[in-house]
């Protein structure tokens, strides 16, 4: 199977600080892969220079076979890679349908002309993208609330519209940063019956999570980054095992 | 009379049919009731709802505040009178040099916005005043070496509009009634801002308005869901200043003579004002703000002639209570209504988001969703 995302030894710096070195990772296409690790290990960062928020220091990033590193965020998008943030991020003040309309955006065309004339073509677009936005959020779990401000949902909700406003633009690769932190346990296993849903759907999802219990059940392979360092990757009972991941997480003897 | 409004809500047709005839009478009705000078106020309230939807879309929609805005206003005057006027000996009829003066002026729009698209906030307004005065820089002091814009004194003797051999500039009769150029300005001026509102409504409410919103709320976000947002902040700046340069271009013609100083710091902030206090991003909001703005400091010029009225002569120059009472106006807007007198639906909200109405709300859908 051809990889979707590949990293190739990707490292960024912040001055001095070095939050990501030499990582490098392969998803292939259909699987759940997990991204953990302890607080601060550089996993965000990977994300936001995986999708051209943050411009890498060395290293390349290829999706479909196509360099990307420091692509433009849209350009990413478009080759079919869209994500969630940690901290959400939604438009509060637009309504739950429109921001999931948003994410349509990329895939549409109507430009100035065809905003003000509403032509045929305008019109069936937009009618084609309401459509689209009213099914997305049924399919995450928001059907009626489409006229609901984002900023008004309960937290579960604004993380379900994320997903929803993220399928939109059509994804190959998902990445979630941290989709369940903050959940209680039942809505935990509704998260993971969405990803599972998602997978089956042929989309291959990419998860931060700190959660190793979800991850653990979910994730076909996953890879632990400590400080800016990948410093294991396989199957989660393989890393499970791995003494540099215990060590990591748990704090390992004083050397 | 709360039937009649009632009437009117089952019936928007007949709302609009009211609206219309209102409108195309306006001008007598003012001009009899306070006189010929007001129907020249109306001209104006009109070019500066103009200028304000033009704005809004820069400010109100995409959320980019631009305190240089009345430059494109001047753009498209000057251009213009370059283009319909002695000054060059160039005489173009106007419908080919208002688009012109609006292009030349969206141009400026992206010139202006290419280099401050990652600028946001007070910085944006910073760079932006800087652009409104440097453009009135040049426009007073390009006389030498070569004659372009003939510095303070301005440029005059600018051809009126005509349309179809009916000159907008002189006293007409058509079909027994007498139109003078303030009421011919007036049916065009109306014309061009219902046009206007019109491109401002439809574009709101599209891929592209939402695009605007989306940089609004969250410019990281918009970018990550595959919003170009280089190109949709440059085509909110050029859209912007589009309105402005066709604004300007009616405003030279309507005027006959333009000079830099009417296109000074004061005018941006003006009608920045007009949004604020309207309602930001709210197309009739807008609207009221730029008739408020408008005709209240003229209707202020009064308060000479009521002090003398009533104490005898004049204590307080009335131009010095006006800019007075009107910056009190606006302290008591943002006290009590932060939103502006017609907010828009989002900005309401914003606004109100501590009363519990918001919670009220996320707390009943939750209930929905259990």
């Amino acid at each position: 199977m051809a990889a979707l995302l590949s990293v190739d030894r990707v490292s960024k710096r912040f001055g001095g600080l070095a939050a990501l070195e030499d990582v490098s990772l392969s998803v292939m296409a259909g699987e759940i892969y997990g991204l953990i690790g302890p607080n601060g290990a550089g996993k965000t960062t990977l994300f936001n220079c995986m999708t051209g928020l943050y411009t890498v220091s060395s290293g390349a990033i290829r999706l479909l076979g196509q360099p990307v590193q420091n692509s433009k965020p849209h350009r990413i998008v478009e080759l079919g890679f869209a994500r969630t943030f940690q901290n959400i991020r939604l438009f509060s003040n637009m309504t739950a349908l429109e921001n999931v309309m948003v994410g349509r955006h990329i895939r549409t065309r109507t430009g100035v002309v065809g905003a003000v004339l509403r032509g045929p073509f305008s019109c069936a677009e937009e009618q084609a993208s309401r459509q689209r936005a009213r099914e997305l959020l049924g399919f995450v779990g928001l059907a009626g609330k489409g006229q609901a401000l984002a900023g008004h949902l309960s937290y579960g909700a604004q993380r379900r519209l994320e997903i929803a406003r993220a399928l939109a633009t059509e994804p190959k690769l998902l990445a979630l940063d941290e989709p369940v932190a903050g959940m209680n346990p039942s809505e935990r296993r509704e998260m993971g019956d969405l990803f599972r849903k998602l997978r089956d759907a042929g989309i291959t999802l990419l998860l931060i999570e700190h959660d190793v219990k979800l991850v653990m059940g979910l994730c076909d392979r996953v890879a632990v980054l400590d400080y800016g360092r990948k410093i294991a990757e396989g199957t989660p009972e393989v890393v499970q095992r791995d003494a540099a991941v215990i060590e990591a997480y748990l704090g390992g003897e004083p050397a | 009379m709360t039937a009649l409004v009632a009437r009117l809500r089952r019936n928007p047709l007949l709302a609009y049919g009211l609206l219309a005839v209102l409108l195309l009478l306006l001008p007598f009705l003012v001009g009899a009731g306070l006189g010929r000078g007001w129907v020249r106020v109306l001209d104006f309230v009109l070019l500066y709802s103009m200028l304000a939807l033009g704005l809004n879309i820069v400010v109100g929609y995409a959320g980019l505040l631009d305190l240089g805005y009345i430059a494109f206003y001047a753009l498209g005057a000057y251009l213009f009178a370059w283009l319909s006027s002695p000054h060059f000996g160039i005489h173009l009829p106007f419908w080919l040099v208002l688009p012109t003066g609006a292009a030349l002026a969206g141009l400026f729009g992206v010139l202006l916005g290419a280099p401050t698209l990652r600028l946001r906030g007070d910085y944006l307004a910073i760079v932006t005043l800087g652009f409104g005065e440097i453009i009135r820089i040049f426009m007073n002091n390009l006389d030498a070496p070569i004659n372009v814009t003939n510095g303070p004194q301005g440029i005059n003797l600018i051809d009126p509009i005509r349309i179809a051999g009916l000159s907008l500039g002189q006293t007409t009769q058509l079909a027994g009634i007498t139109f003078s150029p303030p009421h011919l300005y007036y049916y065009f001026f109306l014309a061009m801002t219902l046009a206007t509102v019109f491109v401002a409504l439809r574009l709101q409410d599209s891929r592209i308005g939402r695009a605007w919103a989306a940089i609004r709320e969250d410019e990281v976000a918009a970018a990550a869901m595959g919003i170009n947002t280089r190109n949709i902040k440059l085509l909110a700046f050029a859209m912007g200043a589009m309105f402005g340069g066709l604004a300007g271009g009616l405003f030279a013609a309507f005027q006959g003579f333009i000079s830099p100083e009417s296109f000074n710091l004061m005018e941006s902030i003006m009608i920045l004002c007009m949004i604020v206090l309207g309602g930001m991003g709210n197309v009739p909001g807008v609207l009221l703000g730029a008739f408020l703005l408008t005709v209240l400091p003229e209707a202020l010029r009064y308060v000479g002639d009521w002090q003398r009225a009533v104490l005898g002569n004049v204590v307080v120059d009335p131009n010095d209570l006006r800019m007075l009472l009107f910056g009190l106006a606006m302290v008591m807007m943002m006290l009590y209504r932060p939103a502006g007198l017609i907010p828009s639906r989002q900005r309401r909200r914003e606004f109100d988001a501590d009363d519990g109405v918001a919670e009220q709300e996320q707390a009943s859908l939750y209930d929905a969703g259990a």
